[in-house]
């Protein structure tokens, strides 16, 4: 087996999370929650006698991505009609681009363990989304509700060059896109709700063909790990169906997510025909060049650019910076954080974002952008850990009663008197009562069993209630014994 | 009554605006003409006397107050009746597209052509026949019964906006929209002696009329002179953001008054507009109303147009191609009947199999066939570059002359039947119309005589993009030095 490769091309159908639709002023809806067909117009129902009209905020979202994928826009593109008889297309057919789309030759940088690698962008091209519809049977009756809400929401087209080897890349890949559409604040990345939809396409040959192998089309994934596990199944599948003599068959496949398996749901007999010829009803799309730098003064720092930039920056490792740029809203929340906590190195700010709030994060179910605690009310806490006015041990408690209160952690330390105990008096006293009270451990650690320190150490941090500040602590006890050793 | 309907529009507006009629008068006779009348020439699909009536007597309180207060501005055609070709949506009133798919379809918004004529105090009588779907050459095609020319009823009026040219004819309505794809406005016009302008594409919104060749549909105006017509183009005609493919330019306002004769305009005369088998008497009159445009003063030069001929084939490409597309949407299921079915691909197959015409079903084949992979670039794709060069013959004539002058159709009205059921001789009586929609420059079709058979006989004048007032003065000339335009069918005396 080991002498196959996988060639992998993903197509991905992200929606423009405009106001309007893309070519009438209906609103663009979450279609998975509003009430079917409220959203609806003669031009999106398709009607006699409309027509459409380019929503050039689309537009502008579209080419935010192109320039984001390092792609080259073209001075002029061409909308086409793809004609297509089904129920959830009113028209019949589907404005689309083919010939001449909107942006080629583009190229996004993907993280995997085997390091970084650029991944090339074919096309990208926009398009009009379909109506949805809903298969019911109900008591014998079987019958289609067509919904279209969905009909004409902006849709964007980013099509990549047959470059992913891996299961692992082709998640790596939609991780990577998905942040950048969510950096650039044009669509959610919610693949549940379809908003965002990545379609794999998948061969098999042997290790330095030049041929490409039958390919097959994986639809309908609605996460990460099942775009992950039905690519690595497939590869699988592929092989060892070639191994055992079979013949892949051209087809689109859907994955069964209990069963972890691919599962057939059309099979090609040849490429569709959908007789593309150019718009009538729309000019050609001209995209003057101060429109592009107009837009690309405006693109914010991307995740790449920001990933390169925390490491430089900050000295963070690929592991931090990577998880702190991967959401444009974390990034943020890091670099504010900092700004409070002037004396806290960012490796320490890093950890009690990835560390302490994620893990908070994760129990509650909730993301950075409904946290109670603003990054300044972080700084403010980890300032007062970095100027030992409490200890780490405190202030983690300090952290979940403002997760849960949103009050700032001033005012809990107080409330609950956690201020740190750093006088070397009253830590002496502690010490040397803490000794005096056991003996027999202090007898076993002057005979050399140096653990016992340890048991000494949480012995005083009890009797402190945790409040102590441990440097001095162990610099106390290390001073006590020492004198008993030699007196 | 036979006083009110021999007003022109112009003059129409000017007595209802001085109070010698009134609107409600007006289109009482109109009403009374369809009542009479349009059992014999079927140029109507639909008539709205209610709407029309209570619209007539709105505009008579405003003309009333107006007279009061002359100061005021009026909308341009307050009062003036009008009729709609069915394939333009006007709200509350069906548009079936002459197709039994649309029966009973009720668009639930106006398209812009007529908003803008509503808003400029237009008053809509009905909806003329037409072609299904705007294809044909003779209204033949109309799923719901062919109309007759008011010059012969045993003949038809052209087509496809036949329904508009024959009301405009007979006189049951004052002027009438109608649409031109491969000379559907020109063409009846001619039949029917009367006055029609294609304007240039992109210079009158689309919105809202039933698309079928859409990078050739233009909506256009049919009146009894060059005046009528004018006045109702430059109230519907400029940029609508409904429609991108119209362009924002301003409709320059028709002075058509101020020119006394011709000198200095060049006219073209293309000799492949005169060829063998066309009706000689046809090309004889056309050919002396040139020569009246010389004596006026132009100055006639021969161009070339060397591709005119592909003008056809091109067309029956381009045409149904893009039709195969704007007809899909015809499935039965969100309007029009539906035929009941065991299973939805029945329904669709049903609905459209049954519902669709003969003619429809042919182009929509001749499209799907002429797009299809493997065959695309030998047919769509070459016609794209052919109507290139059809373009390249206009733009290089409009480098010597002003405007091209040439016969509209290569026969007279014919009769009812006439091409039985040969579509390909069918297709030959858009030979000269077609060039102007493939390269999208204006066309102003209008009586120039008649045969022996006392049938009209129409010339039409092309100009340069968005030069419509070019075409609009040169024809003013000369109907006022002519009397053409004058005649009257005799169930009009
Ligand atoms: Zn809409």
């Amino acid at each position: 087996m080991h002498d196959f490769e996988a060639v992998i091309g993903v197509e991905v159908h992200a929606e423009l999370e405009t106001q309007s639709k893309m070519f009438c002023s209906c609103q663009v809806l979450d279609v998975t929650r509003a009430e079917p067909n409220t959203a609806v117009c003669p031009v999106c129902t398709g009607m006699p006698g409309v027509l459409p009209v380019v929503n050039r905020l689309a537009v502008e979202y579209a080419l935010r991505v192109a320039l984001a994928l390092q792609c080259q826009v073209a001075p002029v593109s061409v909308f086409a009609r793809k004609n297509y008889f089904y129920p959830d297309l009113p028209k019949g057919y589907q404005i689309s681009q083919y010939e001449y789309p909107l942006a080629r030759h583009g190229r996004l940088l993907i993280l995997t363990t085997t390091g970084e690698r650029a991944i090339g962008i074919r096309r990208v091209h926009l398009e009009e989304d379909t109506g949805k519809l809903t298969h019911v049977n109900q008591e014998g009756q079987t019958y289609s509700l067509v919904d279209l809400n969905r009909a004409g929401i902006p849709l964007l087209e980013i099509v990549t060059e047959p470059d992913l080897q891996t299961a692992e890349e082709v998640r790596a890949y939609a991780v990577a896109l998905r942040s950048v559409l969510r950096y650039l604040g044009v669509n959610s990345g919610d693949m549940q709700k379809g908003v965002l939809r990545i379609e794999p396409n998948i061969s098999v040959r042997r290790q330095g063909s030049q041929e490409f192998g039958t390919r097959v089309e994986i639809k309908n994934l609605n996460s990460f790990r099942a775009l992950e596990r039905s690519v690595a199944y497939e590869i699988q599948r592929q092989i060892e169906t070639l191994q055992n003599g079979g013949r892949i068959i051209q087809e689109t496949l859907g994955w069964d997510e209990g069963r972890g398996v691919t599962v057939t749901q059309r099979v090609k007999e040849q490429e569709d025909d959908y007789r593309y010829f150019p718009e009538p009803d729309l000019p050609p799309l001209t995209i003057e060049p101060v429109w592009i730098e107009q837009i690309r003064q405006g693109m914010p720092e991307l995740p790449v650019a920001k990933y390169q930039r925390f490491q430089q920056q900050y000295g963070l490792g690929p592991y931090d910076a990577e998880v702190l740029t991967a959401e444009k809203e974390v990034a943020d929340y890091f670099e504010q954080v900092l700004a409070a906590a002037p004396q806290a190195s960012p490796k320490v700010v890093a950890n009690w974002i990835t560390g302490e709030l994620f893990g908070l994060l994760n129990q509650a179910g909730q993301d950075i952008a409904t946290v109670q605690i603003s990054p300044q009310a972080l700084g403010e806490l980890i300032q007062l850990v970095v100027r030992a006015e409490i200890n780490q041990n405190s202030a983690k408690l300090v952290l979940e009663e403002m997760f849960t209160s949103g009050e700032p952690a001033a005012r809990i330390v107080v409330a609950r008197n956690l201020t740190q105990i750093s006088d070397p008096d009253q830590i002496a006293d502690l010490v040397s009562q803490v000794l005096r009270d056991n003996p027999t451990q202090v007898e076993a650690y002057l005979g050399g069993k140096e653990p016992v320190l340890k048991w000494l150490f949480g012995r005083v941090m009890q009797a402190a209630r945790g409040r102590a500040n441990p440097q001095v602590i162990q610099g106390e006890l290390e001073r006590q014994l020492a004198e008993m050793k030699q007196g | 009554m036979s006083g009110l309907i021999d007003l022109s529009l112009v003059q129409a507006v000017q007595a209802l605006r001085k109070g010698d009629i009134s609107s409600r008068l007006l289109i009482e006779a109109y009403l009374e003409r369809i009542n009479q009348l349009d059992a014999k020439l079927h140029a109507f699909l639909a008539i709205a006397p209610e709407k029309a009536l209570a619209q007539a007597e709105a505009a008579d309180r405003r003309l009333q107050a107006w007279r009061r207060h002359p100061e005021e501005p009026l909308p341009a055609l307050l009062g003036i009746p009008v009729a709609v070709k069915d394939v333009l949506c006007v709200a509350g009133m069906p548009c079936t597209c002459g197709s039994r798919i649309l029966e009973e379809f009720y668009p639930p918004f106006h398209a812009t052509v007529v908003e803008r004529l509503l808003s400029a105090g237009a008053i809509i009588l009905g909806k003329t026949n037409t072609d299904e779907f705007a294809m044909g050459s003779s209204t033949e095609n109309s799923a719901y019964g062919v109309t007759h020319n008011p010059w012969d009823l045993e003949r038809v009026p052209g087509g496809s906006s036949g329904g508009s040219a024959a009301a405009v004819a007979a006189r049951l309505a004052l002027v009438a929209l109608g649409t031109d794809t491969g000379g559907s406005v020109r063409q009846p016009a001619s039949f029917c002696g009367v006055t029609g302008i294609k304007p240039t594409y992109g210079r009158v919104s689309r919105y809202g009329l039933v698309a079928y060749g859409s990078s050739l549909d233009v909506v256009g105006v049919l009146g009894r002179d060059v005046q009528d017509v004018a006045s109702v183009f430059s109230q519907i005609a400029g940029y609508d953001t409904k429609d991108a493919t119209t362009l924002d330019l301003p409709v320059p306002g028709m002075n058509v008054g101020e020119q006394a004769d011709l000198s200095g305009l060049r006219v073209g005369v293309p000799e492949e507009y005169f060829i063998p088998g066309m009706q000689a008497e046809v090309e004889e009159v056309v050919r002396q109303a040139i020569h009246m445009l010389e004596k006026l003063g132009a100055q006639l030069k021969p161009v070339s147009m060397p591709h005119t001929r592909y003008a056809l084939p091109v067309y029956y490409i381009v045409a149904p191609a893009e039709a195969s597309a704007n007809l899909a949407r015809y499935d039965g299921i969100r309007y029009g009947p539906r035929v009941p079915a065991q299973t939805l691909w029945g329904v669709f197959r049903q609905t459209r199999g049954q519902k669709f015409g003969p003619e429809v079903k042919r182009r929509i084949m001749l499209g799907t066939y002429a797009l299809s992979a493997g065959y695309y670039e030998a047919y769509y794709g070459q016609a794209q570059k052919v109507r290139t060069l059809i373009k390249q013959d206009f733009d290089a004539a409009f480098k010597d002359v002003d405007v091209i002058a040439a016969p509209v159709a290569p026969t007279t009205a014919f009769k009812i039947g006439g091409h039985g059921d040969d579509p390909l001789s069918m297709y030959l009586e858009d030979v000269f119309t077609l060039p102007a929609n493939l390269a999208g420059v204006p066309g102003l079709a209008f009586p120039v005589g008649f045969d022996q058979q006392g049938l009209p006989v129409g010339m039409q004048l092309m100009g340069p993009h968005f030069r419509e007032e070019l075409l609009f003065r040169t024809a003013f000339t000369y109907q006022r030095a002519t009397e053409w335009h004058k005649n009257t069918p005799e169930m009009v005396a």
